[in-house]
């Protein structure tokens, strides 16, 4: 029981306290570049969380079970990136064929996916502070939680702001990022909320 | 070496400082823009670091660019990359100490940086050895003085103070200055005066310094479009100016 609560804890903690994208600035790029329309936000919102989930539930093992062992822990950056790419190939074909609808959605965000710096840093950090098992699948659970909401939210005040007068010169990324600071302070409200 | 020649050579390094400064022009490389630019010598630390593993992926790309199969570039791409990127870990976390703890994850995170991946795969998986060194330290300096940029700003607001030396601890005891926070206390142990926004040393002060620097650089950019149009204008109706003088000089003559 003790282990379940401290596990949602956990997750919480990732997802509002320390959110992927408004305090670790992972992903910024693709919360720039996709979260200005809320479907293609939710959809990439989807594959960021299936390839997080998939690459820690892969790359775990393979550290501390392979590289570690072996003596060769220095190479986990050059083996990680190479198990997200090959990863994200393989999630594409499967998709491609079970569900061509689901392919449709996300389709064209999946090769996107492998230089999202969510996946990586995700992965790297479950390794670089030698968390266990059951945080790193928090941290994996948390982080792309996080990813989702935040990016849909962020999306839906962009899609909202396009029938406002802007500034000329503020139009484009420099709203966005100002939009997006407003959210991060939103999100220090959570600070203090877990233990 | 004829002269276009050289001119070349001149724009693949220039034009990375500031035309297209990878950072305020064409906007990439958010992640560490943001994440480490908390003062000035961790943002101007990443900035050489970052450098070193642009330019030497670009020289080992262009080298290899006849050998890489067009199918799987990108992730020959990375691996170089990725190499590289594992020497600079080591070499920082043996000499720099201090600025690997405070880089964290970002120096990994430099793998799946898009401004390393795009030179590799817009100019060095064209061009020759030369021409990739020079677009790789050409846009390296174009990075680091951007994010050194964000660095001043978030650490002179945020904290108050300068710091200098504290990072890259070769030269003795590192040096603050006192810019908006005073370094003497007064008799209650309180600093003498105190202007610090404690808000631009977190992730929202971030965000907000690099909306406002891009939307200078907007505004900038607008202006020098106007003054040009502007300029045409004026050129076009003196030319009409000018033809109906001679109109009407012709009409005058009949």
């Amino acid at each position: 029981m003790e282990m379940i609560v401290s596990f949602i804890l956990a997750i919480v903690s990732y997802m509002l306290i320390d959110n992927v994208v408004l305090s670790r600035f992972y992903g910024i790029c693709s919360f720039i570049g996709v979260g200005n329309k809320v479907k293609s936000a939710f959809s990439m919102g989807l594959a960021v969380t299936f390839v997080i989930m998939m690459a820690t539930l892969v790359c775990y093992p393979l550290y501390f079970y392979v590289l570690v062992p072996a003596g060769i822990p220095f190479l986990d950056t050059l083996v990680y990136i190479l198990v997200i790419a090959s990863l994200v190939q393989i999630v594409g074909l499967f998709i491609k064929k079970t569900s061509p609808s689901l392919y449709k959605t996300l389709g064209i965000y999946l090769p996107l996916i492998t230089t999202n710096c969510a996946v990586l840093g995700v992965v790297q950090t479950n390794s670089d502070s030698q968390l266990d098992f059951l945080t790193s699948l928090a941290n994996g659970l948390g982080t792309s939680i996080g990813f989702l909401v935040v990016i849909v939210l962020f999306a839906c005040m962009r899609e909202r702001m396009n029938g406002y007068n802007i500034p000329k010169a503020m139009k484009g990324v420099p709203i966005a990022l100002i939009v997006a600071a407003l959210m991060a302070m939103a999100f220090m409200g959570f600070g203090g909320m877990v233990g | 070496m004829d002269k276009i020649k050289r001119g070349q050579h001149k724009e693949s390094f220039l034009n990375g400082i500031l035309k297209e400064n990878p950072l305020l022009v064409q906007i990439l490389g958010l992640c560490p823009a943001l994440a480490v630019t908390k003062s000035l010598e961790t943002a101007f630390g990443m900035g050489l670091l970052f450098t070193f593993v642009l330019v030497s992926s670009n020289v080992i790309v262009s080298l290899l660019r006849k050998l890489i199969p067009e199918e799987i570039k990108t992730p020959c791409y990375i691996v170089v990359i990725a190499t590289f990127v594992t020497i600079v870990k080591m070499f920082a976390e043996a000499f720099l100490p201090e600025l690997y703890s405070s880089l964290g994850v970002f120096l990994s995170l430099l793998v799946v940086n898009c401004i390393v991946l795009g030179r590799s795969e817009a100019f060095a998986g064209q061009n020759g050895v030369f021409d990739s060194f020079l677009d790789g330290c050409g846009n390296g300096i174009g990075y680091t003085w951007a994010i050194s940029l964000m660095g001043i700003i978030r650490e002179v607001l945020g904290l108050g103070t300068l710091t200098i030396g504290k990072v890259f601890n070769f030269f003795g005891d590192p040096l603050t200055l006192p810019i908006l926070k005073s370094t003497v206390l007064d008799a209650h142990g309180d600093p003498l005066y105190d202007f610090s926004i404690s808000i631009f040393q977190n992730p929202a002060g971030a965000f907000i310094v690099l909306g406002l620097i891009l939307a200078v650089m907007a505004a900038i950019t607008n202006h020098k479009k106007a003054v040009e149009k502007a300029k045409e204008k004026a050129a076009k109706e003196a030319a009409k100016a000018e033809l109906a003088a001679k109109a009407a000089l012709a009409g005058g003559a009949k």
